[in-house]
């Protein structure tokens, strides 16, 4: 039972970082990027490569992972992004789902359409299992919980830099309203830059995380975008917070419904977004006064 | 010219168009070989105008509109599996279940951003898939749908192996529902279509039911989805998971984009370019070719769909172009 609200909750926090950038993106530009998850892939399989052929350590692999995708992620943004945010929805669609497409097919050419498998360190490998054998029996897979810390650490990080510094509070002008923004003298574009690179860097680096949990393979853009929308979608895009309950909420409910009625799959949390969206248009987590 | 004259005259049909459709109908008779391709472009074509009806003339963004056709595949399939074999009902059949599902889900879209509707058009064909998937004792699973043995057309011409027969009772399903579609949309019930996708805000000030009006465009492609999914299940005598595939969706976006997005014939005009590129494309490289229909798409929308369908626009200035679906 606390079992399978552990893995739900490391899940749901995987995908928070999965999401984020996405969610801001989003927020910030009123762009649909179904390209999302192509990053996340990149930061997977870097890291992948690097331990594999390199031998690089774990560790020293997440920050690289981050690194690499977010350059990747700016010199995106500078080339091809930047036309797109003046387009209509359909163009936007177009063009991010054309990207996820050419990643997929690109990934599978270079690497090969099986299954990566990743070799954790050993510290991360075992289980340490608590109150055994009561109700409240709960284990906890040591890589779950590094994921959760490490998750956790960048939520409060990404908290505190939305809600203390210039930049964040910046970013929430630009994001409320962005015209008025760059009457104020914010360089709404520099902002809008960055964010893009910390959003695709913070994919890659949850990519490289899950490449154990989620497994990672060539079609991982396409198969994961659904979720990452799900989160912008049910979470809104005006703050980090709604989000953060999306991705819990749905990392819980998936991780349940497939222990608990595993005839049904996914169907359970499609449907619950459904409903959702039905019920609040705009999100579940919205802040009244943004725009 | 006023704009009563201008309407009528653009609801009245070109001189070309006989042509057109006198040319596909030939097709299948004069190369036997290609019949089976003329066949799945017209059930395609057929597909595309539907989400036409849906992007084109109301601008709702939709990524999830082979729910219809999938599910109009499995009920036509499932009625001539076990109902009887006869194609037209079997095409009644599923084009009725999938208006149903249309209705249903018409609810969902009345809301919401582009993005609210991009994930609730999403997640149905994802239910879907996945009620397809676990269903397996009615529906074949994963394994698909097989054993649907069909009955000849009206009682008299059986499916043959060529697809010559299939390629002709397409074509007929879509001349017939394409003409009917365009009636439509050129009345002037379709008139007041346009002018909500230019202003909602404005078409109910002037008494539009802008609801009403979503509800029923996309209950009525549905069902043109679920008859192009029906065509589909009939004439390949198998209904697949992948009916309801996200790439099944996106494919039919691009052939509409291909084609361009609010003229019917947009829909048909893009499905026989995508479908002649695929051959080519999948012909030389089987495996990769998603990455240059990815490439196509990006640099598509990077120089402008405009451009694509209305060459003359490469010699204006760039300033005077005007994006197609707003």
């Amino acid at each position: 039972m606390l079992t399978l609200l552990f893995d739900g909750i490391a899940y749901g926090m995987l995908l928070f970082i999965l999401a984020v950038g996405l969610s801001v993106t989003m927020g910030l530009m009123n762009f649909i990027n179904l390209a999302h998850g192509a990053f996340a892939m990149v930061g997977g399989y870097l890291t992948v490569v690097l331990m594999q052929r390199f031998e690089v350590p774990f560790l020293l692999c997440l920050p690289i992972a981050f690194a690499g995708t977010a350059l990747l992620g700016a010199l995106l943004e500078r080339t091809l992004y930047r036309h797109m945010y003046r387009k209509p929805h359909l163009d936007q669609v177009l063009f991010s789902i054309g990207l996820a497409f050419m990643s997929v097919a690109s990934v599978d050419y270079f690497m090969g359409s099986q299954q990566q498998i990743m070799q954790l360190p050993d510290w991360l490998r075992g289980r340490t299992e608590l109150w055994d054998g009561s109700v409240f029996a709960l284990g906890m897979g040591h890589y779950r919980l590094f994921i959760i810390a490490v998750c956790a650490a960048l939520t409060v990080g990404l908290q505190y830099v939305l809600g203390k510094t210039r930049f964040g509070s910046r970013l929430r002008a630009s994001v409320d309203d962005a015209r008025v923004a760059a009457g104020l003298g914010i360089r709404v574009n520099l902002i809008f830059a960055a964010t893009f690179a910390v959003g695709s860097g913070l994919a890659g680096l949850g990519g490289a995380l899950g490449a154990e949990v989620l497994g990672l393979d060539p079609t991982f853009p396409l198969k994961f975008m659904v979720y990452f929308l799900i989160v912008v979608a049910v979470g809104g895009t005006s703050s980090i917070t709604g989000p953060l309950w999306a991705a819990l909420l749905l990392g819980v409910a998936d991780v349940a419904g497939k222990y608990y009625m595993p005839k049904l799959g996914s169907f359970i949390v499609y449907s619950l977004m459904i409903a959702i969206l039905i019920w609040r248009p705009q999100g579940l987590f919205v802040r009244k006064g943004g725009r | 010219m006023d704009a009563r004259q201008q309407l009528l005259s653009n609801a009245r049909m070109g001189r070309w168009e006989p042509l057109l459709w006198l040319l596909a109908f030939v097709l299948p008779w004069a190369m036997p070989g290609h019949a089976l391709i003329v066949n799945e472009v017209a059930i395609v074509a057929l597909f595309a105008v539907s989400l036409d009806l849906v992007l084109g003339y109301t601008g709702i963004v939709s990524l999830g509109h082979a729910a219809f056709l999938g599910f109009g595949a499995y009920a036509a399939a499932l009625f001539a599996k076990h109902v009887m074999p006869d194609p037209l009902m079997g095409l009644l059949f599923g084009t009725l279940c999938a208006m149903l599902l249309g209705a249903a889900c018409s609810l969902t879209i009345l809301r919401g951003t582009d993005l609210t509707r991009l994930m609730v058009t999403l997640g149905m064909a994802l239910i879907l898939m996945e009620l397809a998937n676990k269903l397996d004792w009615l529906t074949g699973g994963s394994d698909g749908l097989q054993g649907v043995m069909m009955g000849p057309v009206l009682g008299h011409f059986e499916f043959d192996l060529y697809g010559q027969t299939a390629a002709w009772y397409s074509l007929t399903v879509l001349l017939l529902l394409f003409a009917l579609a365009r009636r439509w949309v050129r009345s002037p019930w379709g008139a007041t279509l346009m002018a909500v996708r230019d202003n909602p805000l404005r078409a109910m000030a002037i008494g539009i039911p802008v609801h009403n009006r979503l509800a029923v465009v996309y209950t009525v492609a549905a069902a043109l989805a679920g008859a192009a999914g029906a065509l589909m299940a009939q004439t390949t005598g198998f209904a697949s998971l992948d009916v309801f595939a996200l790439e099944r969706s996106a494919d039919v976006m691009l052939m509409l984009v291909i084609g361009g997005v609010g003229w019917l014939y947009g829909g048909v005009v893009g499905a026989v370019v995508f479908k002649l590129m695929h051959d080519v494309i999948s012909g030389i490289t089987p495996q990769y070719w998603t990455f240059w229909i990815g490439l196509f798409l990006v640099v598509l929308v990077m120089v402008g769909r405009e451009r694509l369908i209305r060459p003359w626009l490469w010699f204006g200035r760039a300033g005077d172009q005007k994006g197609g679906a707003q």
